[in-house]
């Protein structure tokens, strides 16, 4: 309990100090693509701003050099002097362009060639409207398999390989790297690298329908040694409930249809239709990155998915009070 | 030049032998009267003119979407709108302001000004215009009348697969939007058809290819471009819909089909559709800067190179929409070339007008502020569309605001400027008004103002990892202040609109008369009344320069020997126009009308039922039957002329 209380102290603390910092930004990179993305993209800028500034600058100065005229010159001495600006104009252009393509074809060589072996997997699989994270391990059994959250080493490579279970979704981490899409019948492969700890946020960039507003992810990105033993608690079953109430919580969480399309590792709970609650306790966020995980959020979400999310999968419930009560605390306890 | 002062044209053709010709050509060539009249009004006049008011309603109800959009986004986790109405408003803003308003709109100018700018009195094709013109109304009013009821299209005016598929679009929202398309595609295609043989086959006497104004250039790569795009979007949809309605599995993977090749099918549409609406827009600004600047835009050649070149390479950029897709790095980069080399075309007509500029004596009229206003803006459009041609970069910015910043730079800098422009300019010439320049100016500031703050905020935006399509956002992500500023930009927008409209609709009443030629312009158009009267040209005009009304003076050569007695249009060689033969231009008939009805309901019922093609085949088939069915009047008309000698003289 007193770990969690830590760790979740040191995740606000992470994420008010990145609230100041400026939020999720493709400007403000914290791993290697995003960071040569972001020169370059300020290269681009300085230039696209030279460039208006020269065209908006000769345009203003014919404007004004015209207007002095008494009568329009079509005279073909004059349309010899125009040729030499106008060719010129063209050739730095063209000269402009071929830099921009050398530079970004070298961007992306250098994206392509940064070091990730020996990189950890996770297979990502996008759902109407939540994130499915599955850590891959030789040994099945240390497999781990969160929702939404994805924590990651600090100073790593990390592959993720992207899938849909439905629609389309693009997965993207604006501070790590660019955007990958998720397509049904395709895997995609991409990777990120987070070179400082903080929680990154990111949401879908593909529009996948009602609720594809409030469908963010969190990468939280932290020492080796921190991720190693947040490995070691996923990789453990749901602690079973220990009070009264939490135990009542469990029998109404499998008597309410709950499990149909959750799981909850080492109970029946087997369905892999929603996110699986397994850890839910010492999650950051609910309904993917919609609410902080607070008791009054949770039992908001539950009483009331669709007015929290519209549309949203989350099955309609008759819960009484006690009832609800009783799988707040049974939830909150799946630490 | 002032409205009192009879036209030059006017004093100097008008013999007794000219008054016989004009009753002969009003009797002839005179509008049918009444509503029913109006239905089967085929003169291009008619056509061009509600085709551009009805553009301009579907614009206006994109920009009432358009203004929810801002509205909602005003504020972090605003509750006005759902998600489900949302997702409607957005898919019906692109869908409108794509194939409703912009292609339409640019068509229209085309099929308007063009015959007057070439010296014809009508299309080719007169009939089919007609059918086109009815069969855009349909599918639009089908649309609206589908989100009324509450069933708009939701799946984005990209309608990705699977989300637009049956599994996950259930219902008949789509089935509307694909149907929508078709309606477009039709009437896109039948424009482009028509302004393709029109061009080539009915310049006046003498415009060979090298005289032709660089407007009409530019409706000639356009129309090119959509008979070679549309058909994409046409069979993509039709494949959307028989996914859809008769279960083929074209777009589904677990079926052995594919997602992507929607995507690849629609944006090799999509992309191309960017420069439908864009190169129009080139040849407007070519034709306001020629005439405000009082000489030839510089190195016509190579603005017409230009255009032809940008509707080339226009076809090989739709990868860049993909980037995120799995596509291999080498294929990728072939497309990030030519996504940047485009720009150099462009980037030449821009140094050519300046130049142009430079050389003239430019007039400070609306219409040039509007050609101003679309350099300075449209650049940074430019600019941004190199950065996003990169691949890199684009993955940061692929669905982000920033795209919908850089494509509202490109489509409004590169669209709307040059067309607001051009309608201050040809306003006159459709009504024989003048627009209000005070007005004018007033709209031109607040419309550039607007634009700008409400767009250049979201790169900055989508760079903080706004994303596109999104109802709401948390106030934890820190973008409500840059959307507020926004919406409020979209504010001073809707007041230049209300302004535009209001300029548009007195000055059609109360508007200075504007005579024949009130700007001193150079081309074809400008050589009859204002209004044109329903023949066009008393005399079809012969074209013995670039610039006949510059340098041809107050006598002008005309073609004489045409039939007057019915509607004779003249047909000349493609290259060099000489005269080639006479063509009979059709009568009006209701028969399009009729046939458009029964396309709408073919097209209508199909998404309820197959049989509906089967319903709609039989019912197509008698207007079209009765559509060139000969009428014994004309035929009696025609046979007379030819067998009267006198008629053929002179051709």
């Amino acid at each position: 309990m007193n770990r969690f209380i830590d760790r979740l102290s040191l995740l606000v603390a992470a994420a008010s100090t990145l609230a100041c910092s400026g939020n999720e930004s493709a400007l403000d990179p914290a791993g290697p693509q995003a960071a040569r993305i972001n020169g370059m993209a300020w290269y681009m800028f300085a230039v696209s701003a030279l460039v208006w500034m020269a065209v908006v600058t000769a345009l203003l100065i014919a404007a004004r050099k015209g207007s002095t005229r008494d009568l329009a010159d079509q005279s073909d001495s004059m349309n010899a002097r125009l040729k030499r600006p106008v060719v010129t104009a063209t050739s730095i252009t063209v000269l402009i362009l071929i830099g921009t393509l050398v530079y970004d074809v070298a961007t992306g060589h250098a994206l392509a060639s940064l070091p990730r072996d020996k990189a950890l997997r996770i297979e990502i699989t996008g759902h109407q409207w939540w994130w499915e994270a599955t850590y891959v391990d030789p040994v099945a059994g240390r497999q781990v398999t969160t929702a939404n959250e994805i924590h990651i080493p600090v100073g790593e490579p990390v592959q993720i390989i992207g899938s849909s279970a439905d629609v389309i979704h693009s997965f993207w981490i604006p501070n790590l790297a660019g955007k990958k899409d998720l397509i049904p019948g395709h895997a995609t492969a991409t990777w990120i690298q987070a070179d400082r700890p903080g929680i990154y946020r990111g949401q879908c960039a593909e529009f996948c329908g009602h609720q594809h507003a409030n469908m963010a992810v969190l990468v939280m990105a932290e020492s080796r040694d921190e991720f190693n033993s947040w490995y070691e608690t996923q990789l453990l079953p749901a602690a079973p409930p220990s009070d009264s109430v939490s135990k009542a919580g469990e029998a109404v969480f499998m008597s309410k249809g709950c499990p149909l399309c959750h799981t909850v590792g080492g109970t029946r709970a087997l369905g892999r239709i929603g996110p699986p609650l397994t850890h839910i306790g010492s999650s950051y966020t609910l309904a993917a990155g919609t609410l902080k995980n607070t008791r009054g959020n949770l039992a908001g979400w539950i009483v009331d998915p669709q007015g929290i999310k519209p549309g949203a999968k989350m099955a309609p419930n008759d819960l009484s009070g006690s009832e609800l009560q009783a799988i707040l605390s049974y939830l909150g306890n799946l630490k | 030049m002032s409205a009192s002062v009879p036209s030059v044209t006017e004093t100097m053709v008008l013999n007794d032998g000219d008054l016989v010709t004009r009753s002969e050509l009003e009797q002839s060539w005179r509008f049918p009267r009444g509503f029913v009249g109006w239905l089967r009004n085929t003169s291009h006049l008619s056509i061009g003119k509600r085709y551009i008011i009805t553009a301009f309603v579907f614009f206006g109800l994109g920009g009432l979407e358009a203004g929810l959009i801002r509205l909602q986004l005003s504020r972090p986790e605003n509750s006005w709108i759902g998600p489900d109405l949302y997702n409607q408003i957005f898919t019906m803003h692109g869908t409108t302001m794509m194939f409703l308003f912009a292609v339409p709109m640019m068509t229209a100018v085309g099929l308007y000004m063009v015959p007057l700018m070439i010296g014809t009195r009508n299309v080719s094709s007169p009939r089919l215009n007609l059918y086109g013109y009815f069969t855009y109304v349909v599918g639009g009013a089908f649309l609206y009348f589908a989100f009324f009821v509450n069933n708009g299209p939701d799946a984005g005016w990209f309608a990705y697969t699977p989300l637009s598929g049956p599994q996950f679009s259930p219902g008949k929202r789509v089935d509307v939007w694909a149907q929508t398309i078709t309606f477009t595609e039709i009437s896109a295609l039948i424009s482009a058809v028509i302004l393709i043989t029109t061009i080539f086959k009915q310049r006046a006497p003498g415009m060979s290819l090298n005289r032709i104004p660089l407007f009409v250039w530019a409706m000639l790569v356009t129309s090119f471009m959509i008979v070679f795009s549309m058909p994409w979007v046409a069979t993509a949809s039709q494949m959307l819909a028989a996914d859809r309605l008769v279960d083929t599995h074209f777009f589904n993977a677990a079926e052995g089909g594919d997602a992507l090749l929607w995507q690849h099918l629609f944006w090799f549409f999509g992309h191309p559709e960017v420069y439908i609406i864009f190169i129009p827009a080139l040849g407007m600004v070519s034709a306001i800067v020629e005439t405000f600047t009082g000489r030839p835009i510089f190195a016509y050649p190579v603005m017409v190179l230009s255009l032809i070149t940008t509707g080339f390479m226009g076809f090989g950029l739709w990868v860049h929409h993909m980037f995120a897709t799995p596509i291999p790095q080498l294929g990728q980069s072939f497309f990030t070339a030519a996504s940047t080399i485009i720009a150099i075309p462009t980037g030449v007509q821009i140094f050519c007008w300046i130049a142009t500029i430079w050389a003239g004596k430019p007039r400070f009229t609306t219409p040039l502020l509007f050609v101003i206003g679309f350099i300075i803006t449209f650049v940074i459009g430019g600019l941004t569309g190199v950065m996003i041609a990169s691949v890199p970069f684009d993955l940061q910015a692929h669905d982000t605001y920033f795209i919908v910043a850089h494509l509202h730079y490109v489509l409004i800098g590169g669209g709307l400027f040059p067309l607001f422009g051009a309608f201050y300019y040809w306003f006159p010439k459709m009504t024989g008004r003048m627009m209000s320049e005070r007005m004018g100016k007033w709209n031109f500031w607040l419309f550039f103002t607007g634009v700008n703050v409400t767009f250049f905020p979201m790169h900055v935006l989508g760079l903080e990892g706004m994303t596109r399509r999104i109802y709401t956002y948390l106030p934890e992500t820190g973008w409500g202040p840059l959307n507020l500023v926004s919406s409020l930009g979209a504010v001073v927008i809707v007041v230049s609109m209300v302004l535009f409209v209001a300029n548009a609709l007195i000055s059609w009443k109360r508007g200075v008369p504007a005579g024949d030629n009130p700007w001193g312009a150079a081309s074809l158009e400008w050589a009859t009344e204002s209004p044109p009267p329903p023949y066009v040209f008393l005399h079809v005009p012969v074209c013995t320069s670039e610039h006949p009304l510059w340098e041809e003076g107050e006598t002008r050569p005309v073609v004489t020997g045409l039939r007057t007695d019915i509607r004779e249009n003249l047909m000349t060689t493609l290259m060099d126009a000489e005269p080639d033969h006479r063509h009979d231009s059709p009568e009006p008939t209701i028969w399009p009308f009729v046939a458009a009805l029964a396309t709408g309901v073919m097209f209508i019922t199909a998404i309820f039922t197959v049989w509906g093609l089967v319903i709609g085949l039989l019912l197509l088939f008698p207007p079209l039957l009765l559509w060139g069915w000969p009428r014994k009047e004309e035929q009696r008309r025609r046979l007379a002329g030819e067998r009267d000698p006198l008629a053929r003289a002179g051709s």
